[in-house]
């Protein structure tokens, strides 16, 4: 009872939990949860911009784009070993990801088509995704929120490169500009479903505002996305497909319409674009990779023997 | 950090935010003008051999991202793969630089067909992720390619060209480091269980039929190397067999005993003349770059 009331009063404190600390149960599974998913979503989400390396029109595009992706491999290592810090194991985490019995963010099973992907990707899904997470820097939990600290600066880099990247093409030719419009138009609401379903439907919300593993709501996220979205796409000379978006001097927020919530719950369930391929590849990177594994333990095991 | 957009149009100071892609400042300082005597066609086409050896290298290992059989190898390879990238932006910008004929490290990469890439043959061909090989087999090639660049790098660091002088320099500190990463997942290959082990010798005997053009000495690198700007690949052979011999030593293995691939009627790669995956490879890294005429990226 006391390490109860110990935990509380840290976490109602702002202070940070650390993994030697006592923790309720709940709590624990939700963070283990939680960061496997987010893990999950930067190792999945390798793979859209991945897609486009071997084809990017310019080598300097080329050196950013396979960087950044390399990136995410480095945030997902963090993540995981975050998730190590509450008992979890990585090799476990990742058989369930390729079971498809964890999730990650839906985002990843839209596909990229064209070379605006890539930028549109950097400017709206790395920016909402810093949107979600910028917040979560100041997470009760110690080590969860250290590694934010490092993946949010490190995503600001990633907007900021996919922004640079708009505005360099829409510079360009009138194919060049046609191509950035179409790639927003089809990255727009999938990029406003990041934030999760509206807050009347979301169920684990309340318990982990409580525990501050979570600081705001996904509405609120998600109105604070659109405020600051609108003004960029302005500089950037492109539109978003929504004939409901307008200011709202009364609010002080722009207005905008609503997701189809239909489509993304059938994103959720599996029933995206690329569901199926996403874990696919993982599955099979996972199992190829399986004899290599085995062979770095074996060999490590013979010298351990030897010495 | 709590407006996620701060920043994103400044053009401040904020150029380097592309994390290993400027290269501007790599070579600041140095002296970009031909030595004196040294033919600058010759020179132009070395810078290519070399700058088209870790352009086409890279894009291969770039195909395991997301593919690798850990996180912590995917960092790696991409980590190997960017590496050569950078070599890559630099040589073909000195080779553009010194052809004078108007052409940047992208002209280059996007717009030259098959026959005048003049990289060698061992850069292009498929050694995994793709069914031409598997993780054994990449690492095999690293062994091979780190082990001959080493060596030839070491070398160019006395170039008389000061920018090859400089690009050898920088590279040398990244090769050592791919060629030690590749030694170590021979020995854990070869040393790990039955399986890997027999896969690291079909690896091995998978890239062996290409290492005698790495040191076959091509017109150009002779000329290059007399005028004290390159380097004569042939003088590299007795180093790069020592270090081949002792890793593969430590590992017990045995050279691979099979046949080399021979030129076509003595052409090769630093001829133009390549296997038949490098049309494959050129048309997907190059489409997008040539079907958008006048676009900039
Ligand atoms: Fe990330
Ligand atoms: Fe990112």
């Amino acid at each position: 009872m006391d390490l109860e009331r110990e935990f509380e009063r840290v976490v109602a404190a702002d202070h940070r939990i650390e993994p030697r600390d006592w923790m309720p149960d709940g709590y624990r599974k939700t963070l283990i949860r939680q960061i496997a998913q987010h893990a999950h979503s930067e190792i999945i989400g390798m793979q859209p911009e991945g897609n486009w390396i071997s084809r990017a029109p310019s080598l300097r595009r080329k050196a950013i784009l396979l960087a950044k992706v390399q990136d995410e491999a480095g945030h997902g290592l963090y993540l995981y070993a975050a998730t190590e810090t509450l008992g979890a194991d990585r090799a476990e985490l990742t058989e369930k990801l390729v079971e498809g019995r964890q999730k990650y963010s839906s985002i990843f099973n839209y596909p990229t088509l064209t070379f605006a992907d890539v930028g549109v990707i950097g400017w709206l899904v790395d920016g909402a995704a810093i949107c979600n997470q910028v917040p979560l820097c100041r997470t009760s939990y110690g080590p969860y929120a250290r590694a934010m600290i490092r993946v949010c600066k490190e995503e600001s880099f990633h907007q900021r490169q996919g922004y640079e990247l708009l505005l360099t093409m829409m510079s360009g030719t009138q194919q060049q500009r046609d191509m950035v419009q179409e790639a927003v138009d089809r990255w727009w609401w999938p990029s406003l479903m990041m934030f999760g379903p509206p807050d009347a439907e979301s169920s684990n919300t309340e318990q982990s505002m409580l525990w501050r593993i979570k600081r705001h709501t996904n509405d609120e996220l998600r109105q604070r996305y659109v405020d600051m979205s609108v003004p960029q796409a302005d500089k950037l000379g492109v539109t978003f497909p929504d004939p409901e978006l307008a200011w709202n001097a009364d609010r002080g927020h722009y207005d905008f319409g609503e997701p189809d919530w239909t489509e993304f719950w059938q994103v959720v369930k599996g029933e995206g674009p690329c569901n199926a391929q996403r874990v696919e590849h993982r599955r099979k990177a996972h199992e190829d990779g399986a004899w290599v594994r085995e062979a770095a333990t074996a060999y490590a095991a013979k010298r351990e023997k030897a010495a | 950090m709590d407006n996620a957009y701060d920043g994103l149009t400044e053009d401040s100071e904020e150029k380097h935010w592309a994390f290993g892609t400027g290269f501007s400042t790599a070579l600041a300082g140095v002296d970009r003008a031909v030595p004196s005597g040294v033919d600058h066609d010759v020179l132009a086409v070395y810078c290519l051999m070399l700058g088209d050896d870790a352009l086409i290298y890279s894009q291969r290992l770039a195909e395991w991202c997301s593919r690798a059989p850990e996180l912590e190898e995917d960092v790696a390879l991409a980590n190997i793969a960017l590496d050569l990238l950078g070599q890559a932006r630099l040589l073909l910008t000195r080779a553009a630089e010194v052809e004078g004929a108007d052409r940047d490290e992208d002209a280059l990469a996007y717009l030259r067909d098959e026959h005048e890439f003049r990289n060698v043959r061992l850069a292009e061909i498929d050694c995994g992720p793709g069914p031409g090989g598997d993780f054994a087999t990449t690492i095999a090639r690293l062994l091979v390619m780190s082990t001959h660049r080493l060596a030839l790098l070491q070398r160019l660091t006395g170039s008389l060209d000061p920018v090859l002088a400089a690009i050898a320099a920088k590279g040398v500190k990244e090769v050592a480091y791919h060629r030690d990463h590749a030694a170590q997942w021979v020995l854990r290959l070869a040393g790990g269980t039955e399986y890997s082990r027999e896969r690291m010798v079909a690896g091995l005997e998978r890239v062996w039929p290409f290492t005698d053009e790495l040191f076959a000495t091509h017109a150009v690198e002779a000329a290059v190397a007399e005028a004290g700007v390159g380097v004569d690949p042939a003088t590299l052979r007795a180093e790069f067999d020592e270090v081949l011999d002792t890793v593969l030593r430590a590992a017990d293995l045995d050279r691979p005993d099979v046949r080399q691939v021979a030129a076509l009627a003595g052409r090769a790669g630093r001829d133009g003349v390549h296997t038949e995956a490098l049309g494959f490879l050129l048309a997907e890294m190059q489409y997008v770059a040539r079907s958008m005429p006048g676009a900039v990226w």
